[in-house]
């Protein structure tokens, strides 16, 4: 029997074996704690333990599983909550109590509950890897759909009934070319480093539209596409998540609260279970999977957090779903890595971190991708992914490293969020590459001039941006009129346009359409004060006194989602407003 | 019978090593009994086969290779607890240090703690008046919160915290109690603490471990483990609603650091171990609330920044696991204005939703965000009247410099006793709101401002000002 020869926190070493795999899961000690082989010599294998090694003493067993950690994937997934090695937080109280204890074995999917499937397979048939042989309902608004397993494919020997089955139940069973009996249940298993097969990858060509305006207009995100969210403390990094994971158009949520605060998760728990979704009028609970590996739960689960996340995206894209992942934070995911490494006296790279930081981010990031799946659906795991960095310094390792494998960065300012400036999105230093391959879309479902509108908004704070550093030196009141405008018409589109109120009713989820009337307005109080300014001489304190822009600048609020028509009449009061001007 | 192990393999700084043990469980406690009849006590902190690395709480000072008998005690680090442990004074490490006799346990628990279920907290909603503006309007305090203060040396961080605890409206009609943790403080801060809660008449309600800036730095490590496991066990044994005062969280990160470094580990920045997020996030992590429990652990660490840097990691780090942070200003001390509470970086993530109508007031939210808004204007006028000098400002500009020094000078500057409700510390900011134009309230719904916008102070200002 194999025993445990050395500990030191998390990484347990177990002498002179050659059983163990490289990757397989192991269990460690008489509490049965999970663990992960991640070095093998001939010396000694190493393993990282994802539980608590308190009390934990050398020439306890060590039995290996031999397979790889991974995954259950079946119904059942979507409105529950997991820890980073998926298991079921809510059956571990029921358990447990309310503080976790190690050495807990609970199924991840309920193995008792019945669901209503609809077997479509017939015996005889011809099924191929991931093909969809039975349909259930797993919440109100997402159907499951078993698939046969990625390598797997032949003559559906047997079909069980549809009607109630469990997870464990065998729907089919499948001979293969070699003449091998399989039997594919309702769950399959899957390790969590390997990504699931697809047949290609498709070109971005869709947005993930999220409803916030500095998103959707000025650095939009692609179904499909991958965002950092990088921020110091108080910026706001997770209400943008929360945000996006609440109302972006997204099948399916996997929210991923990685190394971060206990609270933050009950939050989401408490919110998405009474928050409805207007599209639907279902909770949004009922799209949503939470991993909770709170900070203060082993660090070897935090690691593993962010594979087992994307696993289940992965299982739902090939359902023809589009999922999107919340991982917030990757660098408390990083930090675990660097703590691992530390502990296995590496050579650290930049600041403590392994070598292989870079390497671990890229294939993570490379998760995502809007893909053509096995069974011929489409479907896409579009990533978000918070950076915390020190210091809010960006120019930190994980920032740098994320900012080489994501094409879509929320860069958030400090100084935004000091005044309340929310989402504290940085309009300069933040970018989207996916902006020209969804030129398309956009073009298509808006017409033309939302783009065009865009980059006159870009353009004025662009503007304002050069004049403040003249403001900087000599104050405002040398600047000519003309220059004032453009300082009063930037402010507006700071304040009136890419500021968002997460708590006002109209304000939190803006559709498209009244974003581009709002552009629209707002450059065209522009268009016609530049007359006035230009060719009537008059002030432009004066129209800043007449109440419009202040007008202009809560028609956020002011007007409805569903009242886009009165637009126009804030339009004509433009035209009336400044024609009674003298 | 447990066996005793004689002498030492090795010794550096605070740790020993021990060879030929057998049966050494991971994170257990053991007794080092010195031929001069002292005991010290220490933890396993790695085990090589039959090697184990002890740390030693009390210091190494005085060991040598074949002095010592080390006992195994069989169990990780644990300290008595007992409903009589109210009013009491303990070491660093747990023992009694008043004089008053050992406490007769009624339980031990592990000081290290288990997580809390995300599945079963509750989401902290339940407002503490603190009766200072500051924090009341723009970084409320929410009961099983942890909210820090960052301050530096030399700063009233101390009497800021002393304030709270008098002045929080926490007790009102139910069971409350302070579990106060002193690391590595010098001996006039931890008297300052004992004698203001003698002076509020708190003190029967309150539990003190004291780890001076002269005690050992190991047991400085064990001190707000052994505070928090007192606290857990008021709060959800005992259903008493607790608040927690940690000072200083820096000296704390230095002596892990200090141990880090002994044990040879690999540093991350500024010589701080790459675990030190984790290892405060245990720290952090044990405030809250529990469902089916009437009962709370609110935690309010003091932290002083070197050199006021606030991306230093004890601050960088503790700030991305508290839901939020007071930060004190070293240029509003030296104004004489008192709490000196920085406005802009300061925060409360829980203060969204535990006000507004149901909690404080339904204009709270949008006026602490107007203050903000408005404050920030505040700094870049300042800096742009330091370049052009003040004349030279437009009259939007020299109308919110009268606005910053009017807050500061009224809402900011409250002296040390003088609590205000939050309706007086809202009209206040209304008031004050109402020097600047109505345009200028751009966060507020235009119904709050024509019910609470106060036109005639700003006539008044107006006059006043030509």
């Amino acid at each position: 029997m194999n025993t445990i020869y050395s500990i030191n926190g998390p990484v347990v070493k177990v002498r002179d074996t050659k059983d163990f795999s490289m990757g397989e899961m192991v269990y460690v000690g008489q509490k049965r704690l999970m663990g992960e082989v991640i070095i093998v010599n001939d010396a000694a294998t190493t393993i990282q333990v994802y539980e608590e090694t308190s009390g934990l003493r050398p020439g306890e067993p060590v039995i290996g599983t031999g397979s790889p950690i991974s995954v259950t994937l079946g119904p059942g997934i979507i409105s529950n909550i997991y820890d980073g090695v998926q298991r079921p937080l809510g059956k571990i109280e029921e358990q447990e109590g309310a503080f976790i204890g190690s050495g807990v074995e609970i199924p991840s999917l309920d193995p008792d509950r019945e669901w209503d499937v609809t077997v479509t397979a017939k015996p005889g048939e011809q099924v191929s890897p991931g093909q969809i042989i039975a349909t259930c309902p797993e919440t109100s608004r997402i159907e499951h759909r078993v698939m046969v397993p990625p390598h797997l494919g032949g003559t559906v020997l047997t079909a069980a009934e549809s009607g109630p089955h469990r997870v464990e139940d065998v729907l089919i069973t499948v001979k293969d070319e070699r003449g091998a009996t399989h039997e594919v249940k309702m769950c399959q298993k899957w390790p969590i480093r390997t990504p699931r097969p697809t047949k290609t990858r498709l070109p971005i060509s869709q947005p993930l539209i999220t409803g916030q305006r500095v998103i959707d207009t000025m650095f939009p995100i692609a179904k499909g596409g991958t965002a950092a969210v990088p921020g110091g403390f108080g910026t706001g990094k997770t209400m943008t998540q929360h945000q996006i994971a609440k109302w972006c158009d997204a099948d399916i949520i996997i929210y991923i609260g990685c190394g971060e605060r206990g609270n933050e998760m009950t939050q989401v728990l408490e919110e998405f279970g009474s928050l409805i979704d207007p599209k639907t009028g279902r909770p949004l609970t009922d799209r949503t999977v939470l991993i909770a590996n709170t900070s203060n739960m082993p660090v070897a689960a935090r690691e593993a957090s962010i594979y087992t996340g994307i696993t289940l995206a992965e299982y739902y894209r090939d359902m023809g779903y589009h999922v999107a992942i919340m991982a917030d934070s990757t660098s408390r995911w990083a930090e675990a890595l660097r703590e691992i490494s530390g502990r296995l006296e590496e050579m650290p790279a930049e600041e403590g971190f392994p070598a292989y930081l870079p390497s671990r981010i890229a294939t993570f990031y490379e998760r995502a991708g809007y893909m053509v799946n096995l069974n011929d659906s489409e479907g896409s795991i579009s990533i978000i992914g918070a950076v915390s960095p020190q210091g809010g310094d960006l120019s930190e390792p994980v920032t740098q490293n994320t900012k080489r494998f994501v094409r879509c960065f929320w860069a958030l300012d400090k100084s935004l969020a000091y005044a309340r400036h929310y989402p504290a999105i940085n309009w300069t230093t933040s970018y989207s590459e996916y902006l020209d391959d969804l030129a398309g879309w956009y073009n298509a479902h808006l017409g033309e001039r939302f783009l065009r509108y865009r980059g006159r908004m870009a353009q004025i704070l662009q503007e304002e941006s050069q004049l403040l550093e003249i403001v900087k030196l000599i104050g405002a009141d040398v600047l000519p009129d003309d220059q004032k405008l453009i300082i009063e018409v930037a402010k507006l589109v700071r304040t009136g346009f890419l500021q968002q109120n997460a708590f006002h009713k109209e304000d939190t989820y803006v559709p498209l359409e009244k974003q581009l009337e709002m552009m629209r307005t707002i450059w065209y109080l522009y268009k016609k004060a530049l007359i006035v300014v230009n060719e009537r001489q008059i002030p432009v304190a004066t129209i800043a006194g007449s109440g419009l822009f202040d007008k202009i600048n809560k028609m956020k609020y002011d007007i409805e989602n569903d009242r886009l028509d009165k637009f126009d009449s804030l339009r004509q009061e433009i035209d009336s407003t400044l024609a009674a001007m003298n | 019978m447990s066996l005793q192990y004689v002498g030492l393999k090795e010794i550096n700084g605070p740790l020993v090593v021990l060879d030929k043990v057998q049966g050494v469980s991971f994170d257990e406690i053991v007794e080092i009994r010195l031929d001069s009849g002292e005991t010290r006590t220490g933890r396993i902190v790695e085990i090589e086969g039959e090697r184990a690395v002890i740390q030693v709480f009390e210091g190494t000072e005085g060991l040598s290779l074949k002095n010592t008998k080390t006992r195994l005690t069989g169990h990780t680090m644990q300290i008595p607890l007992s409903p009589q442990i109210l009013g009491r004074i303990f070491s660093g490490a747990g023992r009694p240090i008043d004089n008053l006799g050992e406490i007769h346990a009624t339980e031990f628990a592990d000081v290290n703690g288990k997580p809390i279920n995300p599945v079963s907290r509750v989401y902290p909603r339940n407002y503490i008046q603190t009766g200072i503006s500051s924090i009341d309007c723009l970084a409320t305090l929410i009961r099983g919160q942890k909210l820090p203060i960052f301050s530096g040396s030399g700063m009233s961080h101390n009497k800021l915290a002393v304030q709270i605890v008098k002045q929080a409206k926490i007790g009102d009609g139910e069971d409350f109690c302070i579990v106060f943790a002193a690391m590595g403080v010098q001996n006039d801060v931890a008297d300052y603490f004992k004698r203001s809660f003698e002076e509020a008449g708190v003190m029967s309600n309150v539990v003190m471990y004291l780890n001076l800036a002269s005690d050992p730095i190991v047991e400085r490590i064990m001190t707000p483990r052994c505070a928090l496991t007192a606290a857990e066990f008021l709060a959800y044994e005992l259903g008493k609603h607790v608040l927690v005062i940690m000072t200083d969280m820096t000296s704390y990160c230095e002596a892990v650091r200090e141990f880090s470094s002994s044990k040879g580990e690999i540093p991350a920045r500024k010589g701080f171990p790459g675990y030190l997020y984790s290892d405060l996030a245990s720290l952090y992590e044990r405030a809250g609330i529990i469902k089916g429990k009437n009962a709370s652990v609110t935690q309010i660490p003091i932290l002083t920044m070197p050199n006021d840097d606030i991306t230093h990691p004890v601050p960088d780090l503790t700030g991305y696991i508290t839901e939020g942070q007071i930060v004190l200003d070293r240029g509003l001390d030296n104004q004489g204005i008192f709490p000196p509470v920085s406005v802009l970086p300061s925060l409360s993530r829980l203060m969204k939703d535990g006000i507004g109508a149901e909690y404080t007031r339904e204009d709270h939210s949008a006026v602490s965000n107007q203050l903000f808004a408005c404050y920030a204007q505040v700094q870049d006028a300042r800096s742009l009247a330091s370049v052009i000098g003040e004349e030279e400002l437009s009259d939007t500009d020299k109308k919110i410099l009268v606005f910053g020094r009017e807050f500061e000078k009224r809402f900011l500057n409250q002296g040390e006793d003088g609590g205000r409700t939050i309706d007086e510390t809202l009209n206040l900011a209304w008031e004050l709101l109402s020097i600047l134009p109505r345009q200028a309230l751009d966060r507020i719904d235009n119904k709050l401002v024509d019910q609470y916008y106060r036109p005639e102070v700003f006539e008044a200002f107006n006059k006043e000002n030509g």
